[in-house]
């Protein structure tokens, strides 16, 4: 069984989750996800790995509860146990021969962009960070980014903490201001990855992001997590989950991951009633 | 003397118009007294020519006899000296193309029913024979499996009974691969497998899910670091295909695998199931094979009007004739001599419409079947918000990928000699993983070689 070994929250809605998995902590590669399932009837979600210890076998993950899932997965505490807890599955982001990136991190995605960006940090390459949230209440893990960038920007939507706006302005101020840039990497909502890879393009910049898709196996099996990338149809889960963010069809990978908002909608309601009347 | 009723024994099954709108299986199986009757249609032939269509070789005619003689177990005994999976096999096998295919009561009239009488005993011993096989001694000697499918089932079942130590991996969270991701509860109920599966494990077998061969653990380190001395390649031929026509990653657009499994492995018909699945108004399932089928007959069951959208015609249906029998009687629509040739959506990306061309059988190509060929102009929509994608599969690349030495062909299949050896020592293949997509029974056949194979040489070394 896959035990939570440590449940820490980082903020109201947004929980680090350290499980034991040894033979996943073995291998893990920063850009690389899992795919969990909180109890029986759940369903399977995948989540990209914020980091990894093969000393206590341990894989970490951070969690926005956003859905029924992540809100049961919020339910559990510290020496529970995960139903399932497989991977790690995609491929790792590749990280070498950078010389000066910028790493663009959107809410809970820098959750994932943080151990990308100590990668390239850690390889010698200089790293400005770009870290947006939609307020203070959902900022994580700044003193990581600050510890190992080279220029870090924090953005809130609402302005309650560090500048007010959208990372795609704070990342064009810092393009206009003369910095060359070996690639950007966005990880964060698609609507956000898709701004991010907008804005780059006129400018040439070769941009990396990593999409989370729909999907159920993460082996290459159902084919829901398909993208039409360059024109050719791609499986997130075995080509992925790293793209050429100038390459995806944006429209068409936003649409097919609303799929099935409604029944979330609903699902996510059910959960919460379930677990109110649980709790009194 | 021999009941010379030239008909088969007719399967009760639940009426096509209840069971249409629900999961339960179909077929309900013989009573005892239609066991004995269709037994006695077998005229226990000296040489059995039945028995050369069963890539098992089960021991046909003997265990009829049995059935005849009402001793039910004695029949079953004899069944499971050859097979790992009977009340999978009674269920799932093309019978009418192997066993049934060469009984001389076929001849004139219809051959015995050797798939009903093979379920029947296998479920007479799962209903009365509640006793787990005994694990036999250990022989110290450790074989992986990868896959939990028919092929690793069957394989990791006779290594264990020989005493190997054998563990099997599987990287869905449940075991049995196909028989519980793509064939669905009403032909193939779930709770079959399962028993299957427990007694693989009486049998001492350790099934570790949630391991990805090729991601958590390679085939390397199962040889180098875990220290078993053979490992058994059954990862099956999972990977989708999909047309390459516009508008094919609309919402509502599925693999036949992503349908399937969202249904019977995540039971996401069930109210108690966090896993979405649409429920679809009006689908088109493209192609024409069980998958097809099953997908058909699932969409239907949740409440749509269903296509079978299929290019060659009605006798060309790769599928067997059994489950097209049972797509029709539950009201599917077969549109043959039709292909796909774009999707259409509204502004949502949703699915309203998907265009089709009439097609025409011209000369017979390379596979033998007649070519279908396009008509000019003859293209029609229609309206439907579901496509489901029933195309075949291929194998899945991730052990390709991740293993050195291993050959494999241009279609992706692993390349093996007569016995299931690959390009590499001690490493073993077979089902679908070498063949591409093709059926349970063979997959099972090809278990069954490896593990003689892996048996012999493991001794010769010891």
């Amino acid at each position: 069984m896959f035990r939570i070994v440590r449940k820490e929250a980082l903020q109201p809605a947004v929980t680090l989750y350290e499980i034991e998995a040894p033979l996943i902590a073995k291998k893990a590669q920063p850009g690389q996800f899992i795919i969990l399932r909180v109890d029986e009837n759940g369903e399977r979600i995948p989540i990209t790995i914020h980091d990894y210890d093969i000393e206590k076998g341990t894989v970490t993950i951070i969690v926005q509860t956003i859905g029924a899932t992540t809100a049961k997965l919020a339910m559990l505490n510290q020496g529970d146990c995960l139903q399932d807890f497989v991977g790690p599955l995609g491929k790792a982001t590749e990280t070498e021969g950078r010389k000066k990136v910028a790493v663009v991190g959107g809410g809970v995605g820098c959750a994932i962009a943080y151990p990308v960006l100590k990668k390239f940090h850690d390889d010698g390459a200089e790293v400005h960070a770009i870290i947006g949230f939609r307020s203070k209440e959902l900022l994580i893990l700044e003193e990581e980014f600050r510890a190992a960038s080279d220029v870090l920007v924090v953005c809130t939507d609402d302005g309650s903490y560090g500048r007010k706006g959208l990372v795609t302005e704070a990342l064009k101020e810092l393009i206009d201001a003369g910095n060359k840039y070996d690639e950007v990497f966005a990880i964060g909502p698609m609507v956000m990855m898709k701004f991010v890879s907008k804005t780059t393009e006129p400018y040439g910049i070769p941009t990396t992001v990593s999409m989370s898709p729909i999907m159920i196996d993460g082996t290459g099996m159902c084919g829901g997590c398909r993208l039409s990338v360059g024109g050719e149809t791609k499986f997130a889960c075995v080509d992925g989950p790293d793209f050429d963010g100038h390459k995806v069809d944006w429209n068409i990978a936003v649409k097919r991951n609303q799929m099935y908002s409604e029944f979330e909608k609903h699902k996510y309601e059910e959960t919460c009633n379930l677990l109110k009347k649980e709790a009194q | 003397m021999p009941n010379m009723s030239l008909a088969k024994n007719p399967m009760p099954s639940q009426d096509p118009q209840v069971r249409n709108k629900n999961f339960d299986e179909v077929a309900l199986g013989y009573t005892k007294e239609q066991a004995i009757d269709e037994a006695q249609r077998c005229l226990n032939c000296k040489n059995p020519f039945c028995m050369k269509g069963c890539p098992v070789m089960v021991h046909i005619p003997e265990f009829i006899a049995q059935i005849a003689a009402g001793n039910f177990e004695e029949a079953y005994q004899i069944i499971a000296k050859t097979s790992a999976l009977p009340a999978v096999c009674g269920r799932v096998c093309p019978q009418e193309s192997q066993c049934e295919k060469y009984c001389v009561r076929g001849i004139k009239g219809e051959p015995v029913g050797i798939g009903r009488l093979e379920r029947f005993v296998a479920d007479w011993h799962n209903d009365n024979n509640k006793e787990l096989p005994e694990k036999p001694e250990s022989n110290g000697h450790k074989v992986a499996v990868v896959g939990s499918g028919p092929a690793g089932l069957t394989c990791a079942g006779d290594l264990a009974r020989l005493g190997y130590e054998v563990t099997v991996f599987e990287a869905l969270h449940l075991a049995g691969g196909v028989l519980v991701y793509g064939i669905p509860e009403f032909r193939l109920p779930k709770a079959i497998v399962q028993k299957e599966v427990e007694g693989l494990k009486a049998l001492g077998v350790t099934i570790a899910t949630d391991t990805v061969i090729g991601r958590t653990i390679t085939i390397d380190e199962l040889q180098d670091e875990y220290g078993f001395e053979a490992v058994f390649i059954g990862s099956g031929a999972g990977l989708p295909m999909f047309m390459d026509i516009p508008g094919i990653n609309y919402r509502g657009v599925y693999s036949a695998n992503e349908f399937l499994t969202r249904i019977n492995l995540m039971k996401a018909y069930l109210p108690e199931s966090d896993t979405p699945i649409q429920r679809p108004r009006t689908v088109a399932v493209v192609g024409g094979g069980n998958v097809a089928m099953d997908a058909a007959r699932c969409a239907k069951r949740l409440g749509a009007e269903v296509y079978i959208v299929y290019r060659r015609g009605m006798e060309e249906l790769p599928a067997r004739k059994e489950e097209v029998e049972h797509a029709e009687e539950e009201g599917i629509i077969f549109k043959t001599l039709h292909n796909p040739v774009e999707i259409f959506a509204d502004e949502n990306d949703d699915v309203n419409r998907v265009r089709c061309i009439r097609m025409e059988l011209g000369e017979p190509d390379a596979s033998g079947r007649r070519r279908p060929i396009e008509i000019p102009g003859s293209e029609f929509d229609i309206d439907v918000d579901c496509v489901i994608m029933a195309l075949g599969t291929s194998p899945n690349p991730l052990i390709k990928d991740t293993t050195k030495g291993l050959e494999f062909n241009r279609k992706g299949c692993i390349v093996v000699n007569e016995d299931g050896l690959t390009s590499r020592e001690g490493v073993y293949a077979g089902g679908d993983a070498v063949t591409g997509a093709a059926t349970v029974i063979l997959a099972m056949g090809a278990g069954k070689t490896a593990a003689k194979a892996i048996d012999e040489a493991i001794r010769a070394r010891a």
